[in-house]
């Protein structure tokens, strides 16, 4: 492989990393933060399960994302994803929980701007009400499961003990099945705009199957992620353990599993073909922001508490987040590859 | 694996429960036995058993000794039931000085050997069987605070029913020792010994608040 093609490629790792320091914490964050999980478990579990997820996975939401602009040079990518990483940092550095989804969608949006590709209008809107609609199916689902697991906890009569085991186990549980989520769900952030100029050639392995590029793409994301896990997420995930979410490990372990669950039913193919094949609204397949269905989560037990937690003021800077966010990296989008071309001499479109 | 030590994680569970059920056991075997004590120590002629009673309350105390500090260790080693962990170690604490004040009771019976006239002994044993129901009322409260928290409300109400029923029959007792014939130095030793023995009640009642509180944090 080239080495440009490696430095190009370096953008989406630089992207992967970040969501791994980051949004691990979304899905370990409690467990650890409270020492309900080891860090070096949580992270182990975590890595393992999200480069699954990227590569089992992982096609339905990079396939959208193609839809809203198939960048077809590697320098493009590249830009796209400096754009996503540099407005991302940003946008956390004034405190807004935002998320690597809605900048990789303004980047696309930049691009196609730049380049004079138009874009896909009905896929943008439907992955705007994606974004709107996560928080709000997490904080639902997060009601009626805490509500049901709280019933089932008091009329079992479990000892506190027992119930720190169970809870213990079921946290592992719904981690790695949140890891596995947000691999499937988020992996098109960091690797769907390289996907239609991968540098990588199918493998056969010993007429088993085929690795194919995009899976070889994917297992490199989801590497790229759980070195962020290894190298970063630690203080994040006692961070949200200790000042964030100050609940019940059994309140986490609800947010946690509802926060998955959205991210699982916005990236399985296989559940959007069962609904369509019942004559049912499909769901779109498409990257939503793990940070803010763990937000809508906790939200919904919030509002079950009778509401006097919930602050409002984060459900408003996320709708903010929503809006400045996508737009701040369609403009960084379109600097980087102004002088990705102009200065650089590079091509960013064919 | 992963840390947590899966396998060994549910059956250090199930050794902590039974040793916090056999912690809350002693609590109540102790109180059955200072019922028995009481009138025993006033029926004279029975007092190779009272000291037998003694020695008895004295091993419970040191095995309950011995649970709390297992227990903490487990809790802490193990790191278990991290948000609950501090409360639960202080409140086996508060209940085993709970023992200790029922152990210290005893002693002094042994040691100073008050004499209780007759007239007084109804009364003092009334008190007794009061100070025991409230400290019973608190084992379920304590019971209920791991295994069933909806309940411990309830329980902790009896604890301060019980609680009040002690103040009026202490009140009761050493005004009538007060308004007796006896030397002020008898009536002093024999307040005192009313008094601590009351004292048992106002422990099980802070104790029982306590509970209550920990009960708050621990709903899910």
């Amino acid at each position: 492989m080239e080495i440009t093609i490696l430095i190009f490629l370096l953008g989406g790792l630089f992207l992967g990393w970040s969501l791994g320091a980051n949004d691990a914490a979304n899905v370990f964050g409690t467990a650890v933060g409270t020492r309900m999980v080891s860090f070096t478990s949580a992270a182990i579990i975590c890595s393992v399960f999200v480069i699954l997820g990227a590569i089992i996975s992982g096609a339905g939401t990079t396939e959208t994302l193609g839809k809203l602009g198939a960048i077809n040079a590697l320098p493009g990518a590249f830009a796209a994803c400096v754009a996503a990483g540099i407005s991302v940092y940003l946008m956390t550095k004034v405190g807004l929980p935002v998320s690597t989804t809605q900048a990789i969608v303004g980047a696309i949006v930049g691009w196609n701007l730049y380049t004079g590709s138009s874009t896909n209008i009905q896929v943008l809107l439907t992955i705007l009400s994606t974004w709107i609609l996560c928080p709000i199916i997490a904080g639902i689902i997060a009601m009626g499961l805490f509500t049901f697991t709280k019933r089932v906890i008091l009329n079992r009569k479990l000892h506190i003990l027992r119930l720190d085991a169970y809870t213990r186990t079921a946290l592992l549980l719904a981690g790695a099945f949140g890891a596995y989520s947000l691999g499937a769900n988020n992996i098109a952030n960091v690797m769907g705009v390289f996907v239609p100029i991968s540098p990588f050639t199918d493998v056969n392995m010993g007429n088993l199957f085929i690795f194919s590029s995009k899976e070889q793409l994917f297992l490199l994301g989801g590497l790229a992620i759980a070195v962020g896990v290894f190298t970063y997420s630690k203080r994040v995930m006692y961070t949200v353990g200790n000042d964030l979410l100050k609940m019940s490990p059994v309140a986490a372990f609800i947010v946690v599993v509802s926060h998955s669950i959205v991210l699982f039913l916005f990236a399985s193919q296989g559940i959007s073909a069962f609904l369509q094949s019942i004559n049912l609204p499909s769901i779109p397949l498409v990257p939503v922001s793990s940070s803010q269905a763990v937000v809508g989560g906790v939200i919904g037990i919030g509002l079950l508490k009778g509401g006097k937690e919930v602050q409002w003021s984060i459900a408003g800077r996320i709708s903010m987040g929503w809006i400045t966010l996508p737009i701040i990296a369609a403009i960084i989008s379109l600097i980087v590859l102004f002088i990705l071309e102009n200065i650089f001499n590079l091509t960013v479109s064919f | 694996m992963f840390g947590l030590k899966s396998a060994s994680l549910f059956g250090e569970t199930k050794k902590l429960e039974r040793e916090i059920d056999e912690f809350v056991d002693i609590v109540s075997e102790v109180g059955l036995v200072f019922k028995s004590i009481v009138p025993t120590y006033l029926n004279h002629s029975a007092n190779g058993k009272f000291e037998e009673m003694v020695e008895k309350v004295k091993e419970m105390e040191s095995k309950a000794d011995k649970i709390t500090k297992d227990v903490e260790h487990t809790l802490y080693e193990e790191t278990l039931i991290p948000d609950a962990r501090s409360d639960v170690l202080r409140l086996l604490e508060h209940i085993d000085e709970l023992i200790g004040m029922y152990q210290g009771n005893c002693y002094h019976f042994s040691i100073q050997k008050p004499n209780f006239p007759k007239e007084f002994h109804d009364d003092l044993i009334e008190l007794t069987e009061t100070v025991v129901n409230c400290v019973e009322s608190l084992c379920l409260t304590v019971r209920s605070f791991f295994r069933d928290i909806k309940s411990v409300r309830d329980n902790a109400h009896k604890v301060t029913f019980y609680e009040k029923e002690s103040d009026i029959k202490f009140s009761s007792l050493a005004r009538k020792i007060f308004d007796s014939e006896l030397p002020l130095d008898q009536k002093m030793h024999l307040r005192y010994f009313v008094e601590k023995i009351d004292r048992i009640c106002d422990q099980a009642e802070d104790i029982a608040d306590e509970v209550q509180i920990y009960a708050i944090k621990r709903s899910v």
